[in-house]
């Protein structure tokens, strides 16, 4: 009955003290630090008029930078999605030297200021660079192009896949796989018809958090992507660009453009896992 | 301290979870509120310790209404399901923690803390634990810590939340026969929840039966055995084989037969069902008056009485409860051919199911009035 | 975010791994390829690092730190981790109280809307504040007529750092409340303990570690933030720079020693939060939220 009773919205709730104050010191805050200022961003477009709005985010500059941004997250997700998953793997599955410290790495993205990283794959990827200096004889150029975009953006997100995917990996029953094969599946059939489905929906939220932050990114990628208009501009850039001339709403415009285009990209990939559930 | 809870409601949303309780509680009475999980068995303990408010009605304790007042002026001992040990701290500081947060004027010295905890300690058996952590001690040791700590504040009342649910089967047994001790000893007027039967009837002084946030019936735990007020209590208190029947002029008419049952005839004619216990059933090899043919399918003959199974003509199957003795007597073998007669059958009418806010202990008294029979052995699957 | 493996498992028990095991040579080549690619991504860019920094000796690497724009960049960049980061550590206690030991309507919205900065671009939550206080802001002219500046000043820095890293010790603490329940401080009620004492000796004590781990990945992050802090800042040398932009500006500059001199600073921070980040998972994984699942 006590278990019923957590389904249900509850007025006068339990004997524990301190609801009211604390739900209403944790409202206050959250209006203060994050609400109010969001709700300037979304009204802010306002004052430039519909057509205003369409006018600026069809700039071919700004739509320039969309595409960048969005084109070298997606990319940069799928080849993290594909990484990712193998890492996560040979995490779970393998045992190796070292396997702790690969492990414990796998988070420097999120702790390694983004700064940082921005240098110092520019640095790695210029064409005198250790990486670059390899590659401009194959007549590959990585840094201050939209490739180098595409490369700090997987640095970037790489912890999103591995993250989301390891744990369903470690609670995989292992019986199913056993079972499948002493049902006659070869190691590649279990992999891809017992395993595979049963990360997807983890998979693909990994792929959807390390596009949404890739979208987003700036401190990484501004130093390697060279940022010349039109094409190694991204967008959150342009929102600097705009900013620094006292464009305001400009710059809430290509903001809320982004986070538009993000919200449909997440939501379309919501209801891809949820269909993908409901098989 | 004597309770009375007086027309306890409780609603979560649309979902009435009490409906119109009303208890009295002895002073140094251990009773047990029995029900399946559902019944409104822990949310009316809860209730009563003040761990959640009622929607409407009052709890008094020797007189004072307790509701609204807040939990910590309660001084109810409440010993909760998963015993709620504080996993931080060792199992003294545990016992010390409710004479540690007492407002300082009432707070004992740091030495008459330590005189208590320790002969509670002693109390419940776990003196030389003091310096343990819950997570290194067995199911049995933190759930006897988590009386000690309630007993330490000197509480006016003793409540557990199924004080025996997560243990195994030896240490259930062996701390249900110390806690009646305890409680004998120390005179605590003391609450339980269970949804074993075997653990109500066999602890407490009285039993509360409780279906669909309703009390079925109060009573003994040997008078609820013999004399179930309804159809819900007879199905729950231990093994039972049911069978349609039909009342006709007071007799229970049967497939088979037909069996008087005096408590019945003032009940109208209709559709009905009998209950009738394993070990209320009387076997014979040749063929006999009002007897049900069957075919002996599986015996189990390991304890004192013998589990007979048994199939009737239509397939269905019939558990029976026989003395050993009277089944080496019968020489019955799975195969065997008998026939089987109730003894005795308690028969409830389909549509005469109780109404709520009856008091259901009176009604249970009055409507059935078998003859005392010598206490009844148990089992259950 | 991160989970710790738990390593027994993985190594191929002779038995059953051969039953459902891969082949030698593809357990190889996947070792290989995740490791190639970790190699590549994530230690050549942190090597990168501090063998630029050291590239002209130990000698340019101390001068390169010790100018004064540098010690006024990481004095400042201490003092915003020092306000933003007991900011979201009162906030994430409070909010947890609130969400994980009560039961009310809206709950859920609630999470989501103390998710959401994390769902948003740094420059975005640079520039949320921008147009709240900026000079062409909403509240900017009267910003101005009474002298207050926000933006392209410290309490611009604060507030964007306060918004990118306010979820951090909320997220950690929801779920591990929430998993511990409420019978603990129930307990401690009926016991005759009061609100404070409940929170102060049996609340608190449970979540310790779990809030030192949202209390060290917001630091992580508050140090480190660059984007958000960037469109508020003003890049005023010695005044608003913290030590990523102070990074961009000796880089843009190319000063490179000078550059990546402060980037191996934040690295070793980054690297001390790994190291301390691992620590409470193997030895506390049990009471922290990010390892259960």
């Amino acid at each position: 009955m006590r278990v019923f009773a957590r389904f249900l919205p509850r007025r006068a709730p339990s004997v524990l003290p301190g609801f009211g104050p604390a739900l209403g010191f944790a409202l206050a805050y959250l209006s203060i630090i994050v609400l109010m200022p969001l709700a300037a961003l979304v009204l802010r477009p306002a004052e430039l008029g519909f057509s205003g709005f369409v006018a600026v985010v069809t700039q071919p500059r700004v739509l320039a930078a969309l595409r960048l941004s969005f084109g070298a997250s997606l990319i940069a997700a799928a080849i993290n999605a594909v990484f990712g998953m193998i890492v996560a793997w040979v995490l779970v599955r393998y045992s190796f030297p070292g396997k702790r410290l690969v492990d414990a790495l796998v988070d420097l993205p999120f702790a390694l200021p983004t700064a940082v990283a921005g240098v110092a794959l520019t640095a790695l990827y210029a064409p005198n660079g250790w990486i670059g200096r390899l590659l401009q004889p194959l007549g590959i150029e990585v840094a201050f192009t939209p490739l180098g975009v595409v490369v700090a953006l997987v640095f970037i997100g790489l912890p999103f896949v591995v993250r989301t995917v390891q744990p369903v990996l470690q609670d995989l029953d292992r019986e199913v796989e056993e079972a499948a094969a002493s049902l006659g599946a070869s190691r590649w059939q279990t992999i891809v018809r017992v395993i595979l489905p049963a990360i997807l929906p983890a998979l693909l939220t990994g792929f959807a958090l390390a596009l949404a932050r890739g979208v987003g990114e700036y401190g990484s990628v501004i130093f390697i992507a060279g940022n010349m208009p039109l094409v190694s501009e991204i967008a959150p850039l342009l929102i600097v660009i705009k900013l620094e001339q006292y464009d305001y709403a400009g710059a809430a415009a290509v903001g809320v453009a982004m986070l538009s285009i993000s919200f449909v990209m997440l939501l379309i990939l919501n209801l891809l896992q949820r269909w993908h559930r409901g098989h | 301290m004597n309770i009375e809870i007086k027309d306890i409601q409780k609603r979560f949303g649309d979902f009435v979870a009490l409906h119109q309780i009303n208890l009295a509680i002895a002073q140094g009475e251990l009773l047990a509120l029995l029900g399946p999980s559902g019944s409104g068995k822990t949310t009316l303990l809860r209730i009563i310790a003040g761990l959640e408010q009622p929607t409407s009605g009052s709890i008094l304790f020797g007189g004072d209404d307790l509701v609204g007042q807040s939990l910590r002026e309660r001084k109810i001992g409440f010993v909760f399901q998963h015993y709620a040990l504080f996993r931080h701290m060792t199992v003294f500081e545990n016992v010390a923690f409710g004479l540690r947060v007492k407002r300082r004027a009432e707070r004992p010295a740091e030495a008459e803390i330590g005189k208590r905890v320790r002969r509670l300690l002693d109390l419940v058996q776990l003196g030389p634990f003091g310096g343990r952590y819950p997570s290194q001690l067995s199911g049995g040791q933190r759930q006897r810590v988590a009386l000690a700590r309630a007993l330490a504040i000197g509480p006016r009342v003793l409540m557990l939340d199924e004080p025996f649910g997560a243990l195994d089967a030896k240490v259930r047994k062996e701390l249900r026969r110390w806690l009646r001790g305890l409680h004998d000893e120390m005179g605590l007027t003391s609450v339980f929840v269970t949804h074993d039967q075997e653990e109500a009837l066999e602890l407490a002084d009285r039993v509360v039966i409780m279906n669909q946030g309703r009390i079925e019936q109060i009573g003994s735990p040997d008078y609820v055995y013999e004399h179930p007020a309804s159809a819900f209590a007879y199905e729950f208190l231990g093994n039972v084989n049911r069978f349609e029947c039909a009342i006709r002029n007071g007799q229970a008419v049967f497939a088979g037969g037909t069996i008087s049952v005096p408590e019945n005839a003032n009940t109208g004619d209709g559709p009905a069902i009998a209950y009738v216990r394993p070990h209320d059933i009387e076997v014979f090899t040749g063929p006999t008056a009002a007897a049900l043919a069957a075919t002996v399918s599986y015996i189990s003959a390991a304890g004192p009485l013998a589990k007979v199974e048994v199939a009737a003509a239509d397939g269905r199957l019939i558990e029976i409860e026989l003395a050993r003795p009277m089944l080496r007597a019968l020489a019955l073998k799975v195969g065997s051919l008998v026939h089987i007669r109730a003894r005795k059958a308690r028969v409830f009418r389909r549509d005469a199911e109780p109404s709520p806010g009856e008091t259901h202990s009176i009604r249970g008294e009055g409507r059935y009035s078998e003859p005392a029979t010598p206490p009844a052995p148990m089992w259950h699957i | 975010m991160a989970t710790e493996t738990k390593a027994p498992a993985a190594s191929p028990a002779p038995a059953t791994a051969a039953a459902i095991g891969e082949p030698a040579w593809a357990r190889n080549l996947l070792i290989a390829l995740g490791l190639g690619f970790i190699g590549l991504f994530l230690v050549l860019p942190l090597v990168a690092v501090f063998i630029e920094a050291l590239s002209n000796g130990i000698g340019a690497y101390l001068a390169a730190l010790h100018t004064p724009d540098t010690l006024a960049a990481i004095r400042l960049t201490l003092l915003v981790a020092a306000i933003a980061v007991p900011c979201n550590l009162v906030f994430g206690v409070i909010a947890a109280w609130a969400i994980a030991k009560f039961e009310f309507t809206g709950r859920s919205v609630l999470i989501t809307f103390i998710d959401l900065p994390f769902s948003v671009s740094p420059v975005i939550s640079g520039l949320v504040y921008v147009l709240l206080f900026g000079a062409h802001g909403w509240f900017g002219p009267w910003l101005v007529a009474n002298n207050v500046q926000i933006i392209f000043a410290v309490p611009g820095i604060v507030l964007a750092t306060i918004f990118v890293t306010f979820p951090f010790v909320a997220r950690e603490l929801i779920p591990l409340m929430q998993e511990q329940g409420t019978e603990e401080e129930e307990a401690a009620l009926s016991l005759g303990a009061n609100g404070w004492q409940t929170f102060w000796r049996v609340t608190l004590p449970n979540i310790k570690w779990g809030l030192l781990y949202g209390v060290l990945l917001s630091n992580a992050r508050a140090m480190g933030e660059f984007g958000a802090v960037s469109v508020v800042s003003g890049h005023i040398r010695g005044l608003t720079n913290t030590m990523p932009l102070h990074v961009e500006i000796l880089y843009n500059e190319y000063n490179f020693v000078g550059a990546f001199a402060v980037a191996s600073l934040l690295a070793l921070l980054a690297l001390v939060t790994l190291v301390l980040k691992s620590l409470l998972e193997w030895r506390f994984g049990h009471e922290l939220a990010v390892t259960r699942h």
